[in-house]
């Protein structure tokens, strides 16, 4: 199906596909529905043809812009920034490090420096966990930790059992493992055919992230993850 | 009880959308469709506002259904639109006449230059505040009375009603053709060049020179007040404010004191000023505006610098020239390079707005060499919406005698770290990115919840404003200077375009 879409430059109906493969409407349909999820194929205005994305043709590239991501994550995070009232950030894995996308001030108006584009040390921040959990490209097997309080993982063996567990419940926490009196919750964001493409998460005091028996609020992990959630359906809604 | 919200229906340029607000200006819902640009002819762009009410009667159930609510948690509609673009409609069958003609239409090029005659382009700048150029409604409805055969006389008859869009949206959901309210308010109706400034009313001089039956025109109501009570749609729910989308984003804000400003970066941007219940006449080419009338208190005005091209630069550099995929990918481009190469794009697609005013100009790329690429042009797109910014604000300053502190952004293009800095660094002043990048939708949100006593007054919606980022200036005043004198240059180039026998 591939194949007759790229040789059709101006598309193919459903009905085209069919007789050339020799499959049922339904068939042709379900294909086409999925290689539309995952954003390989495009309909054009009105709806009746079928061509072959610009996305199948870069698919060894990064395929989602981390500008784009900002520009769907922004309103997302605002809203999670002001419903927390912590600093909020989305970051993405680039070559091994969590790169910040984007950040949102705390909103109490105190000074606060946009740090865009610096890295974190994924193994020691909730958004690294959150992207590293998810992540196939062989970054999710560590090498060597470094550590940056005493409570950060440098083990690898146990690293992978919280990245597993992270998996499990679809969510990443961290206590004082990069700086102390500071905590964070994370969640993976999902593109286009589920892909993880980043991670949106809260940083904040101890007290303030996590409940009297220094677990993470459940209610503030609810709201991370639905904002990851929200960006998620955003990217693979609306393109 | 459960949660209620606000609900803003914000009918832009390019699509209409509904978003929820809940007590403490947060957004908790968004919906939106986008509708058809079309362009007939070089210079035309006109809407279809028959698919922008549909749209409408889709994206606000939607935003209600996305958190699972009631519309019965709705307590109020905030309008807010697009400005200036105009409509005709039949008062009997709602259907709209013709399309509507859009903002950036420039057909009535020679309409404008007639009626400027001998006196120029400020002969009604005293009435209503405004130059005349193709960017307002006055000439446009004059224009269509004039080329729709048998409409003048079906207009004079009272068969036809005149709208912009908020006006088009009030009297639908207010049940059109069937007692539908035919109505607009302070600050759409002072960009029609038919109102007149001090008495917020609808000027007899002003109709008689563009030739405009008073009674095709809507009741002008304050912008923050009950309009009526929704049949359509959200039926039951009180329409509790319509302000054009400049203005509401002052009010969402929270700019309520004179002195202070922001500027909303979209398909064109708009830096306004807050200059309370005085009318301030600009002599640097920014207009004299409407800002916002709560109930029966006095209305507070601003000065505005609009410039028309700046978000489109970012379209049309994807869609005209096909260099990104996304708008957001402009950034990633711009920064394969550490500077413009020496490269300017002046964007005077349809002439140069604010401080200039020169309907006659047209686009340059100005300073090309062979060392440009891609990533130099991607650079000079998202500068030249700096380098406008900063005429913008110079005539500013020198209109006010005040000079800016720091500029409050907002907008879509507010998520372009590169831009923000740039701004940063061109202006010399901090600029502040609001909790709420939409705040056009908040302030319609807003003035309509203050309408209905959702929120109290001013100050409590002033303490529901924060700082999400900041961007601080960094750049040498040498360098500055150099790339203002050669932007300078490059708008120089592009003035005398168009020549009076084209």
């Amino acid at each position: 199906m591939l194949r007759l879409l790229a040789a059709a430059p101006n598309g193919l109906g459903v009905a085209d596909l069919g007789n050339a493969l020799g499959l049922a409407k339904t068939t042709v349909h379900g294909i086409l529905r999925t290689l539309h999820q995952v954003g390989f194929v495009e309909q054009d205005h009105s709806g009746a043809h079928y061509h072959l994305s610009d996305a199948f043709g870069r698919l060894g590239e990064t395929y989602l812009d981390p500008n784009e991501l900002r520009s769907r994550a922004i309103n997302w995070a605002d809203s999670l920034a002001s419903r927390s009232g912590e600093v909020v950030r989305v970051g993405r894995l680039v070559e091994g490090k969590v790169v910040v996308v984007h950040h949102v001030f705390r909103p109490d108006d105190s000074d606060q420096n946009l740090d865009v584009g610096t890295t974190l040390p994924p193994h020691a921040c909730a958004l690294g966990k959150a992207v590293l959990a998810f992540d196939a490209g062989g970054t999710a097997k560590p090498r060597k930790l470094d550590a940056y309080t005493t409570r950060t993982i440098v083990e690898p063996a146990k690293l992978l059992d919280e990245l597993a567990a992270v998996r499990a419940r679809g969510w990443a926490g961290e206590f004082e493992e990069h700086t102390i009196e500071l905590a964070g919750i994370a969640a993976p964001i999902r593109g286009l055919g589920g892909l993880v493409v980043g991670a949106v998460g809260l940083t904040g005091r101890i007290e303030r992230i996590c409940d009297s028996r220094l677990r993470h609020r459940a209610d503030l992990v609810t709201m991370v993850r639905a904002t990851a959630e929200a960006i998620g359906r955003d990217l693979r809604e609306d393109r | 009880m459960a949660e209620q919200y606000v609900a803003a229906v914000d009918q832009g340029t390019n699509s209409t959308r509904c978003i929820l607000f809940d007590r403490r200006g947060r957004l908790v819902s968004v919906a939106q469709r986008e509708h058809k640009q079309h362009f007939p002819r070089p210079g035309w762009v006109e809407h279809d506002a028959a698919e922008i009410w549909r749209n409408v009667t889709r994206v606000v159930p939607s935003a209600i259904r996305q958190i699972g609510a009631e519309p019965s948690q709705i307590v109020a509609i905030g309008i807010t639109n697009q400005r200036e673009t105009s409509l005709l409609w039949d008062r009997r069958t709602g259907q709209p006449i013709g399309h509507a003609v859009v903002w950036q239409d420039t057909r009535t090029d020679r309409l404008i230059k007639e009626l400027a005659g001998t006196e120029g382009a400020d002969r009604f700048a005293d009435l209503c505040g405004l130059p005349l150029t193709t960017y307002f409604s006055a000439p446009r409805l004059r224009w269509m009375l004039d080329h729709t055969p048998g409409l003048r006389a079906r207009a004079e008859r009272g068969e036809v009603l005149f709208g912009t869009m908020e006006s088009w949206l009030i009297w639908n959901f207010t049940g059109g053709p069937d007692g539908g309210l035919h109505a607009t308010d302070v600050t759409n109706a002072s960009r029609t060049m038919l109102m007149n400034i001090e008495t917020l009313e609808w000027d007899d001089q002003l109709l008689a020179a563009f030739d405009v039956p008073r009674c095709v025109l809507p009741e002008i109501r304050p912008s923050s007040g009950v309009f009526a009570t929704a049949t359509e749609v959200l039926p039951g729910v009180q329409i509790g404010a319509a302000l054009g989308d400049q203005q509401a984003a002052l009010f969402g804000q929270t700019c309520f004191s004179p002195g202070e400003a922001k500027c909303t970066y979209g398909t064109g941007s708009f830096l306004l000023l807050h200059t309370g219940k005085e009318i301030v006449r600009s002599t640097h080419g920014m207009l004299t505006t409407v800002a916002y009338q709560i109930g029966s208190e006095p209305a507070a005005y601003a000065l505005e610098g609009s410039m028309a091209v700046t978000g489109s630069l970012v379209q049309w550099f994807r869609d005209g020239l096909g260099l990104i995929h996304t708008a957001a990918e402009i950034e990633t481009l711009a920064r394969t390079v550490e500077d413009n190469g020496g490269a300017y794009i002046v964007p005077a697609f349809s002439g140069l707005f604010a401080p200039h005013w020169r309907s006659e100009a047209r686009g340059v790329i100005a300073g090309l060499t062979s060392y440009i690429t891609k990533g130099h042009l991607a650079r000079a797109v998202l500068e030249a919406t700096g380098f406008q910014t900063l005429e913008v604000v110079n005539a500013m300053n020198a209109d006010s005698g005040i000079a800016l502190t720091a500029l409050k952004v907002d907008g879509g293009m507010t998520a372009n770290n590169l831009l923000m800095q740039f701004l940063a660094d061109l202006l010399d002043v901090r600029v502040v990115r609001p909790m709420v990048t939409e705040t056009v939708s908040l302030g319609a949100a807003y003035a309509a919840g203050l309408a209905v006593g959702y929120w109290p007054d001013l100050e409590g919606l002033r303490s529901n404003w924060h700082r999400a980022g900041q961007w601080l200036p960094n750049m040498d005043p040498d360098r500055r200077a150099t790339e203002y004198a050669n932007w300078q240059a490059a708008v120089e180039r592009t003035f005398g375009w168009i020549r009076p026998d084209q």
